[in-house]
């Protein structure tokens, strides 16, 4: 195989950019076939392209010497003095990974969305925003500076927008797109400040320089402005990747469309603050505070959100409550100086989380829209594929080894137990805590989506026909079009979902399976080959090599074995409350409705922030700016100006008499006034 | 030899009583004996000055101004002909068919 030269990088994201403009501008008048077909070929050849990259840079040789950065002449974008910044792109160990996840996950779900949004109006606009979060997301993790970083990173924010508020007649999508682009806002601003102070420092924006400078100065160790700099970066990444205090923007994010769930708020944009920490891992080990605040944000985020994820009854919120809780983890390895780690889980949780949004939207659109998992039930012989691939994700974001997410959660609770925090033992004991909420409530959805007796009303007549119908729809594009169109609105029967949504489900569901034997610690035998990967990246961070030295391999197999064990009791706990006994999780929280209530009500935390600070800054907005400022000030101003020309018309008006013997008054006292002027005038003038 | 102020003098109130008459009367023919009383007056101050200044020019002038006045007297005189034959009045109060 040929190197690919460097400058097809460009293509990487231009291609999903081009699917855009294609869409965006013609898509209103192209029959949906094409759509598709548009949208898949310029997202399949993006794919194509990062696999090509990832063997030319594989046949480069060992890691360590991947790394390159494009700078292509004629692409400066802003050269001032004492500030460059360009259309830079570089690629290294960790940019590939995520340039795998994003083209290869992000091509699984649009394959899954051709069959998913079949129904859907509007379905130019939403494959449009699709292929251009692709562009942004690509342009995120190919960025050799802050400054692209975040063009991705706001660009990725306005798709995100786009697509939440996707079925913008509904004012709840609607309002839920609002609040994810207000909180984010928030976390914008914290990383533009770091920004600010990144160039008031190093001059520079780019990684390599401001990284480099960092490296040779060890003098700055624990400088507060380091930390600034970090603890800003870290407000701004929890924005994106939904942690304490901003996490409150995700689970609303549910609004949008299943696919953009599982594309956005599962997969990649919510990871992208996980991947600027672990970029900045430098910047973050120089400054061991910002660190702890990172694991301590992390670690609480995962408990808090996987105790409200055990109480929710919505699927797909039950989804999101775990996306936190994953991302917290992340957040925590990130914190411990564990970065390979927490990309590992950052790559095994798009595989599983993808998934299980996938398979969860598979489920609701098998009983034609419905959530509510009080409602479902007994699916597991009505659509089986949907159940095997489900399980998988299940049983891999639970822990359950050999399953992806067993050795990625169980690298970072070892990471987290051996590192230096001082806190490292309560953080642990904390992410063990997680495990367990989150295999109880992975298997609480499981159970009550799949096992039990079927809760939805049907009717058998329309069972038939939505069976009939799916019959004959096979995994061809024009064939979903058809199918489509005599299908219209018609609600139809507990289905199993067409091919083309089930064929990601099944490919996402080996690699959840098997996606994790790639990081294979060395205690089970294996040689943790992403940690090898990513080695290089974090060379100066991994301190976690020496420690698995000293300690031995018998530590990390009693963590493991610890950490299985509180998976299967998590298991064990949701097979007895809704499988053996489903009326015990109900009589166990009237027995403490208190508390039951306060997660049921997720902490009355967005209630916490209404008071606190919605309400007051309405107010404020409301009583000041609105009446004084804003009527005051700017529409009096108006005003004025509009009466001051009005009197002057009323003055000028008069003159227009009509009365020609009134115009010739005029004229006569305007003569006067000239000669007046030219008589006395030069004597008047000659004295000022 | 009288001097050329009282000239002048004699002029100005002529020219004022014109520009009085034009914007108080309402007759159009009253109008327009007011604009010759005008022309007359500025005549009457042309050819003072050229007494003065013993120069011939102003009372070429004076010449044009009459040729031109007494075109324009039968210009004017054919248009309120023509007025009073449409309207049936000479009274510029009622001539008003361009104001808004």
């Amino acid at each position: 195989m040929n190197p690919m030269p460097a400058s097809y990088l460009w293509f990487i994201p231009l291609l999903p950019f081009a699917g855009f403009l294609i869409n965006g501008t013609l898509g209103r008048r192209l029959p949906r076939a094409v759509v598709g077909t548009v949208a898949l070929f310029f997202t399949a050849l993006p794919a194509a392209l990062v696999a090509w990259l990832w063997m030319t840079m594989c046949a480069a040789g060992a890691p360590s010497s991947i790394e390159s950065v494009i700078r292509p002449s004629g692409y400066e974008w802003i050269a001032i003095t004492g500030f460059h910044a360009d259309f830079a792109f570089s690629v290294d160990a960790l940019t590939l990974i995520m340039l795998g996840v994003v083209t290869g996950v992000g091509f699984l779900i649009h394959i899954y969305s051709v069959g998913y949004m079949g129904h859907e109006e509007g379905y130019w606009r939403f494959f449009a925003y699709l292929n251009l979060f692709m562009f942004f997301m690509s342009v995120l993790v190919l960025a050799a500076n802050f400054l692209l970083l975040f063009v991705g990173w706001e660009g990725v924010g306005l798709c995100s927008y786009l697509l939440i508020g996707f079925y913008f007649k509904k004012t709840s999508a609607a309002n839920a797109g609002k609040k994810a682009f207000i909180v984010n806002r928030i976390g914008d601003f914290g990383f533009l400040l770091a920004m600010f102070l990144l160039i008031a420092h190093f001059g520079s924006l780019g990684f390599t320089q401001v990284f480099s400078a960092i490296a040779q100065h060890p003098e700055w160790q624990d400088a507060q402005w380091i930390t600034a700099i970090a603890l800003l970066l870290v407000l701004g990444a929890a924005g994106k990747s939904a942690q304490i205090p901003l996490y409150i923007w995700l689970p609303d994010a549910m609004e949008g469309p299943t696919p953009v769930s599982a594309l956005i708020h599962a997969a990649t944009m919510v990871t992208a603050g996980v991947y600027m920490v672990a970029r900045c891992h430098v910047l973050f080990n120089s400054t061991p505070a910002a660190l702890s605040v990172v694991a301590c944000i992390g670690a609480a985020t995962a408990l808090f959100a996987a105790s409200i994820g055990m109480v929710q009854h919505d699927i797909k919120r039950v989804l999101a409550y775990s996306t936190i809780s994953q991302l917290g983890y992340m957040f925590l390895a990130c914190g411990v100086g564990a970065y390979a780690a927490g990309i590992f889980h950052l790559l095994t949780h798009s595989f599983f989380k993808a998934l299980l949004f996938l398979a969860a939207g598979s489920v609701i659109h098998a009983l034609s829209g419905e959530q509510d998992m009080r409602r479902m039930g007994g699916l597991r012989t009505r659509t089986p594929i949907t159940f095997w691939t489900m399980s998988a994700g299940v049983f891999a974001i639970a822990g359950i080894p050999p399953f992806a997410g067993f050795f990625s959660k169980d690298e970072i609770l070892y990471r987290t137990f051996t590192s230096t925090n001082p806190l490292h033992i309560v953080l642990w004991l904390i992410g063990l805590a997680t495990a367990g909420m989150t295999s109880f409530y992975m298997f609480r959805l499981w159970f009550k989506t799949f096992f039990g007796e079927q809760r939805i009303e049907e009717h058998a007549l329309l069972d038939q026909h939505g069976a009939t119908v799916h019959a004959r729809s096979t995994t061809t594009l024009t064939m979903v079009a058809e199918h489509d169109e005599d299908q219209g609105a018609l609600p139809h029967g507990v289905h199993e979902s067409p091919w083309i949504m089930l064929l990601p489900l099944c490919i996402l569901a080996l690699l959840s399976v098997a996606g994790g034997w790639i990081g294979i610690p060395a205690a089970l035998g294996g040689n943790n080959g992403i940690e090898r990967f990513l080695g290089p990246v974090f060379a100066n961070g991994a301190t976690g090599e020496a420690v698995a030295l000293t300690t031995g391999h018998g530590l990390e197999l009693a963590l493991a074995a610890i950490s299985v064990l509180v998976a299967l009791g998590g298991f064990y706990i949701a097979y007895v409350f809704y499988y053996e006994k489903p009326g015990t999780a109900a009589a166990l929280a009237e027995r403490n409705r208190r508390a039951y209530n306060l997660v049921k009500n997720k902490y009355w935390v967005d209630e916490f922030y209404n008071a606190s600070l919605i309400t007051p800054l309405l107010m404020f907005t409301r009583g000041v700016l609105e009446l004084i400022f804003e009527r005051g000030v700017v529409d009096g101003s108006g005003k004025a100006a509009g009466a001051t020309t009005r009197g002057f018309a009323w003055l000028a008006r008069k003159q227009i008499s009509g009365n020609i013997r009134s115009y010739a008054g005029w004229l006569a006292i305007g003569a006067a006034a000239v000669i007046a002027v030219m008589v006395f005038g030069n004597s008047l003038w000659g004295h000022l | 030899m009288v001097p050329t102020a009282y000239y002048l003098i004699l002029a100005a109130m002529l020219f004022s009583i014109g520009i009085a008459a034009f914007l108080i009367k309402r007759n159009v023919i009253t109008i327009f004996i007011s604009i010759e009383l005008m022309l007359n007056a500025v005549n009457l101050t042309f050819v003072a000055f050229a007494h003065m200044w013993h120069q011939v020019s102003g009372q070429i002038f004076v010449f044009f101004v009459m040729v031109v006045a007494a075109a324009e007297a039968a210009v004017g005189l054919a248009i309120i002909l023509s007025i009073f034959r449409t309207r049936q009045t000479l009274n510029v109060d009622e001539i008003d068919l361009m104001k808004s």
